[in-house]
Order: structure tokens, then C-alpha cells, then sequence
């Protein structure tokens, strides 16, 4: 017998399929189905009158620690994460330990994967171990389940290398992502370099090291006809870089992270290590330029950059910190925050959050035509939380958002068809109570 | 001052967390205090039974002992842990170490620590006052005190009074100190050196940035010279210390340009002949050993102050 959810009277908003209107969605054994005229007996409904019913979300960039470093997030830790964030998939980065340069542990990574409530795509690494020196398999990294290259977390220094793993990607079908930094201008700096900096005492890492970085990308794509995207944007100049080289038509596509359009350096004050990631929360105008690439299209996809560090990584003097902060839980209200600030719309930000993300790698989802799988997440733009660190679902607390009032999140999520995160009924529990039942 | 005043602190973190009003306090007390190093017996018994821990994970001479005696000055009982004793060296943790050091029960603990902001992250998770003996790049605000006392006890005053800093501005703690102490205090203060040592953003702390040492030094009151470090790896900020002596040295030659009463500091330790002439260390309006005795006094002032200025017995 098959199993079937209708969604009732939700807001659908679909731009894949130039879909915002009122209505049901039916899913059917993993797939999104048409309606019929009439519900067949055992379907379960769910009626979400005054929620948005938009495609399942996709993070292409995460940090989900295992193999390696299962003490601050693990695969189903992670994923956990991911399907209270209103995700459906993620794509982790290689940069775990052993790192995931070869078919052995992508295929290690999707084992683990099986029973997560998010679909993983595993990215592979540009350079064996990610050393920087020789290409890794990619022909095998393919056939076993990556879906992009990348040496996250460690800058391509070689140009010559970078370009022949655009070449090579470009011949099995995998885009390259390049975390972007000109490593001898960041060199032990902490955080962005300004009076920020300067008052605290802090090395600073100037923006010059991200966009200086971002030019050789693009000349390189431009060179080799390969497509590049361009990971964790956090500056104007890389944004404008970026935008002219779209217009001259380079195959490049680029993503920005929510805190960079939410925070800057001031966060840094006080020496808060949640506030330490790399590349650096930038000045006010930075994040002004990211929110005008978001809203020109510039940028094509919000990931979070989720790195998961433990105490032991956080709770130390700040530049013995480590780089990185969680964000597969905020990202969708931030995102929402945009919204209401009049900067994208609710179909912009599934694009961003969603569409893109699938079609820049290539996998299911993104889209709620009929067939396809039933990846689906719920959103109430109007619940209102505080982040606590009880309240955070990853391993790890790492959040420069904690105890910050957010508005807007997902309340069901739906993975082939399957719940993999339920939230309709503390909503609910929580309306009545507002209400003084 | 206002009769009702009473110095709020329990850290000494930064001189940021200074009013003028609480610095002018300081020096006041500090002045107080300094008669008793030049008694037969340098000791009273205001802080006597209190527990001082000198948590050194830098190297430091003139700092540590100005600290320590002070402390005893004081009749304070005081114990020194440097970075190369300490349990830091087996791994263990600032926080850690600082617990197991908060279990017995130390009263201050005066912190030098390579880090900035390492001051701040100890009182967060200790009850001891904690003291700042210089962090990283960030700041030493007792030495900041030091300067304004000793320039206060020479011009009378700070406030009107130019203040020409010249050196490695963007890796000196002692100059950020000193920039926020003597702007607050109503001084204008001038940096120079070459664009290598100048943090971006500088103005904003109230230094006004000049092209050349003698534009700084023009009309100066005071003229202080930075040391300049040798040690600094894949950062090539200066071509040669003989080179950066002809173009930033302090010279007579480039005294004349300053105030004829011009006072001349210098944090130490000094590097002679590179930023500044043996000639000018040595010569008339050097003040650079009174800073030093100077220290003690505020460094007194201090620790009194953090537990609470209570007049545990005779100061006069």
C-alpha cells in the first residue's frame, strides 16, 4: 500500500516552477505526486494554513566532522541539525580526518549516511590530502558519490594546480569550489583588518587576501572555459569582482553565508571566539555589498559554512581559537530576516537556499514538479525563538547568535516523503498558550 | 575631583575601561604612595594576608619585578609563575591552569600573557581580580599610568600637552595604552613611523598620524620612542634597524624641532642608537628612570585600588 501525505492550503512557493500560490501539495512513496480529486483513505493530512511550503532546503557547504572528529558533530549529529534547520541535504566538506581524497572514505561517508535525516553529498578534496601538491582522483571520487571538488578550509596557493583541476574537474563533470584566500596576506590574522583590529589588538586579515584570490579564480575559469564557484564570499570587492565577471561571462557562481550578511567585526568585541571564522566577519559596508549581491543575483546560494567546534576549540584565548562557527539552525531565519528587510523575496530565498544549491551540484531536489523526490520543507515565517544552547541541535554550540530573539523557521521537514523534523505541534501548543488557553 | 568618587573596578583589563576621572584617581593615590619607596623601611601593611600571583607566560623583567615589588611594598605575599614553570608547557589550558589556581585562593592575579584579550577571558572565569601586565598588541594600561604620572609630576598637567609617539605603533601595547590614557586626559597625541608600523584605523583611538618623525616631533612636549623589535618573521616591516635609526631615530638634531622643556621617554628596554641616541636617553629632559620608579608607585596604587581601597593600615 502506498503512503501518501497531502499538504493542505499551504503558501507554495516553487520558482523552479514560477510557482507562489495557495494550495495543496501531495506526496506519494518518496515522490511528489499530482492531486486527485479525491483523498484516498490512510493519506495523512496536514492542513498549514498560513505556512510556506517550499522545496526541501540545501546547505552545499558543511563542516560535518566524521570521519575524524566525531567529538564535536558526527553524520547523524550533523543531519540532525540539518533537518531542524529546515535542510533536506548538505554537502560536507573534505576537509575531515582521514581527509576525503579518495573513493574509500566518500563511500565511508555514504554508509554513514544511510540512516541520516539529510541526504549527504559528500565534496571531494582538489589536492590529495589537500596538501596542495598533485591532483586526487577525481574520475573515482565521482563514481563513488562526490559531487564537487574542494580544498576547503586549505587555500589552493599553486595556480598551476588550480587550473588543472578546473581542466580535469571539467572532464568528469565536477564543479570546483574554492575557499578563496591568498594565504601570505592572511597569514595569522584573526579577524578583518581595520580599527576593529587595531582596538583590540587582533591581527588583522585584510579583505585584499579573499578578493585577490577571487580575480585568479575567475581568470582561471575564464582561461581554462571550466566553471568555478566561489565559496563563503565575505567581501565587497570579491561581490563586484564576481558580478563583473558574470556579466563578461565567466561560469562562475558564488555563495555568501548568513552571518556575513548579518554581522560584522563589531561582533568581535569582547573577544567572542563564536565570532572567529575564516574568512572574518567584515565592516558594515561588506556586509551592505553582500546584501546587494544577494539581491542583484550575484550570488547564486546562502550555505552556512556550519563548522562545529567543541569548548576545547572555543574556550580559549582568542587567536588560539579555532575558525569556524555552526549555522544549519539560523540560517533560515536569517535568511527570512532578509525578507522582511525588503532585500529578496520569498521566491529569491528559495532560489538561494534551495534551487540553486541543486543545480550548481547537480542533485535532486530544488524544485516541486511532479516526480520529483519528495524533499519538502515547511516554514512558519512568523515563530518566533531564542537560540539557547539547550535549545541547538548540533553536537557542538558554537553560535555567535546565541540568545539572539530570531523570527521565522521551519516547522516540518519532509525527507522522500519521510518527517525527519516536526515542530507543527509546539507551534501550536505555543499559539494557545499566547492565546491564554 | 567629585567627594562621592570611588574607583568601581575589580580588573584592571585595559585603560579603554578608564574614565578621566578614575586615571586622574590613580595618579592621585599613586603620588601618595610614592613617598613610602623612598623610607628606610619601604613597607605598610595595606595589603598584608592578601595573595598575589605573578602569572607570567612571557618573558618580562622590569614588569615582573616593578609588580612584585610593589606587592610586597605593600606586605602583600606574592609568588611568581612564569610560561616556562607553569603547567601551560604540558598542555593544559589558561582557563585550567587559572582554576587551579583560583582554588587557592589568590586575592590578584597579575597577568602578562602573549594573547590579547587573555586578561579579559581569566576574569570570566576566575573570582581573584585580575590585572593586566600586557597582552599581546592590546594593551598596558599600568604602563599607561606610569606615563601619565610621570609626565603629570614634570609639566603639571596633561590636558593642552602634545605627545609625539614614534615606532612600531601597530605592535605596541604600551602605545595603544598610552594613546587612549593621554587623549582622555585631553593631550593630542602624534605617531609616526613608516606605514609598515601603523595599524590601520589608528585615528579612531585619537592619534593623529604623521608622515615624518619630525612633523611628530614639532612643538612636541613629550617625545617617546618605541622599541623597535627585531624578531618579527615573514613580515618584512623594515629593511634595517640602520636604516629605520637615519629616518625615525630620536636624535638631538631632531629634538630641536620639539619644545626646549621637551620630556623624553622610552618604555624600555632601549635599543641605543637604533630608536633613540644614547646621548638623548641620558641627556636633559630624559625621564625614562622615573617612569621606571614611577611604576612601582602606580603599580601600588593598583593593586590597592582592585581590592577595594580599603585602608587596611597606616599609608602615611
Amino acid at each position: 500500500m502506498s503512503e501518501i501525505t497531502i499538504l493542505q492550503n499551504g503558501r507554495i512557493i516553487d520558482p523552479a516552477n514560477k510557482v507562489d500560490q495557495q494550495g495543496d501539495l501531495w506526496l506519494r512513496d518518496g515522490r511528489i505526486v499530482a492531486p486527485e480529486s479525491l483523498v484516498p483513505a490512510g493519506a495523512r493530512c496536514i492542513d498549514l494554513q498560513g505556512k510556506w511550503v517550499v522545496p526541501g532546503l540545501i546547505d552545499m557547504h558543511v563542516h560535518l566532522r566524521e570521519p575524524g572528529e566525531e567529538y564535536k558533530e558526527t553524520i547523524a549529529s550533523g543531519t540532525l541539525a540539518a533537518a531542524t534547520g529546515g535542510f533536506t541535504a548538505v554537502a560536507c566538506m573534505p576537509n575531515t580526518k582521514p581527509v576525503n581524497d579518495t573513493a574509500a572514505v566518500t563511500r565511508f561517508i555514504l554508509e554513514q549516511a544511510v540512516q541520516a535525516s539529510a541526504r549527504v553529498y559528500p565534496v571531494g578534496a582538489i589536492s590529495k590530502g589537500s596538501g596542495g601538491t598533485g591532483l586526487a582522483e577525481y574520475g573515482e571520487l565521482k563514481a563513488a558519490g562526490v559531487v564537487a571538488v574542494s580544498d576547503d578550509g586549505q587555500p589552493v596557493v599553486d595556480s598551476q594546480l588550480m587550473r588543472r583541476a578546473m581542466e580535469y574537474a571539467a572532464s568528469h563533470g565536477l564543479p570546483v569550489i574554492s575557499h578563496s584566500e591568498e594565504i601570505a596576506l592572511s597569514r595569522n590574522g584573526v579577524m578583518n583588518e581595520g580599527q576593529v583590529s587595531t582596538r583590540l589588538g587582533l591581527r588583522g586579515i585584510p579583505c585584499a587576501a579573499e578578493s585577490i584570490m577571487v580575480y585568479r579564480e575567475l581568470a582561471l575559469a575564464e582561461l581554462t572555459g571550466a566553471r568555478v564557484h566561489i565559496a563563503h564570499v565575505s567581501t565587497g570587492a570579491a561581490t563586484d569582482l564576481i558580478r563583473q565577471a558574470k556579466k563578461r561571462g565567466v561560469r562562475v557562481t558564488a555563495e555568501t553565508a548568513p552571518h556575513y550578511f548579518t554581522l560584522t567585526e563589531e561582533a568581535v568585541a569582547g573577544y567572542n571566539t563564536n565570532a572567529r571564522m575564516n574568512p572574518p566577519l567584515r565592516a558594515e559596508e561588506d556586509r551592505q555589498a553582500i546584501r546587494i549581491g544577494l539581491q542583484d543575483g550575484t550570488f547564486d546560494a546562502i550555505a552556512t559554512d556550519h563548522a562545529p567546534h567543541s569548548v576545547l576549540e572555543k574556550q580559549v584565548e582568542f587567536d588560539r581559537a579555532a575558525n569556524g562557527i555552526i549555522g544549519l539552525e539560523t540560517s533560515l531565519p536569517l535568511t527570512l530576516a532578509l525578507i522582511r528587510a525588503g532585500v529578496i523575496s520569498e521566491a529569491r530565498l528559495v532560489e538561494l537556499m534551495s534551487t540553486a544549491p541543486a543545480r550548481i551540484l547537480g542533485v535532486a531536489g530544488g524544485s516541486l514538479a511532479i516526480g520529483e523526490v519528495a524533499d519538502v520543507t515547511v516554514i512558519d515565517p512568523e515563530r518566533k525563538f531564542q537560540l539557547t544552547e539547550e535549545g541547538i541541535v548540533s553536537q557542538s554550540k558554537n553560535s555567535p547568535f546565541l540568545g539572539w530573539q530570531l523570527q521565522g523557521k521551519a516547522v516540518l521537514t519532509f525527507l522522500g516523503g519521510r518527517i525527519t523534523y516536526n515542530d507543527l505541534l509546539t507551534a501550536q501548543v505555543d499559539r494557545l498558550k499566547a492565546e491564554g488557553f | 575631583m567629585n567627594k562621592e568618587y570611588r574607583f568601581q573596578h575589580k580588573h584592571l583589563l585595559e585603560m579603554g575601561q578608564l574614565s578621566a576621572e578614575d586615571m586622574l584617581y590613580v595618579l592621585s593615590i599613586a603620588r601618595s604612595f610614592k613617598e613610602i619607596s623612598a623610607r628606610p623601611i619601604k613597607k605598610v601593611p595595606t595589603l598584608r594576608g592578601k595573595t598575589i600571583i605573578n602569572f607570567f607566560f612571557e618573558p618580562s623583567t622590569r614588569t615582573r619585578l616593578s609588580f612584585e615589588i610593589a606587592a610586597k611594598r605593600m606586605s602583600a605575599d606574592t609568588f611568581n609563575i612564569s610560561a616556562s614553570t607553569s603547567s601551560a608547557q604540558k598542555g593544559e589550558t589558561l582557563i585550567d591552569t587559572a582554576r587551579n589556581l583560583e582554588a587557592m585562593s589568590p586575592d590578584i592575579i597579575i597577568l602578562r600573557h602573549p594573547s590579547s584579550g587573555s586578561p579579559l577571558l581569566l576574569s570570566q572565569h576566575v573570582n581573584a581580580a585580575i590585572i593586566n601586565a600586557g597582552d599581546g598588541t592590546h594593551e598596558h594600561p599600568s604602563q599607561g599610568l606610569l606615563d601619565l604620572m610621570t609626565v603629570m609630576e614634570h609639566k603639571g598637567r596633561i590636558e593642552g600637552l602634545t605627545i609625539a609617539i614614534i615606532g612600531d605603533i601597530a605592535h605596541s601595547r604600551v602605545a595603544h595604552s598610552d594613546i587612549v590614557g593621554f587623549t582622555r586626559l585631553g593631550a593630542q597625541v602624534r605617531v609616526a613611523g613608516p606605514a609598515t608600523f601603523m595599524p590601520p584605523g589608528i585615528e579612531s583611538l585619537g592619534a593623529q598620524v604623521c608622515a615624518t618623525a619630525a612633523q611628530a616631533v614639532a612643538g612636541a612636549d613629550v617625545v617617546m620612542a618605541l622599541r623597535i623589535q627585531q624578531e618579527r618573521q615573514h613580515d618584512p616591516l623594515i629593511p634595517s634597524l640602520r636604516e629605520y635609526a637615519r629616518f625615525y631615530g630620536v636624535s638631538r638634531k631632531l629634538l630641536e624641532l620639539a619644545k626646549t622643556d621637551v620630556l623624553i621617554m622610552h618604555p624600555g628596554p632601549i635599543n641605543r642608537g637604533v630608536e633613540m641616541n644614547p646621548d638623548v636617553a641620558d641627556g636633559t629632559g630624559s625621564v625614562i628612570l622615573d617612569q621606571v620608579a614611577n611604576g612601582v608607585a602606580v603599580r601600588m596604587a593598583l593593586l590597592y585600588l582592585v581590592m577595594g581601597g580599603e585602608k587596611g593600615g597606616d599609608t602615611q
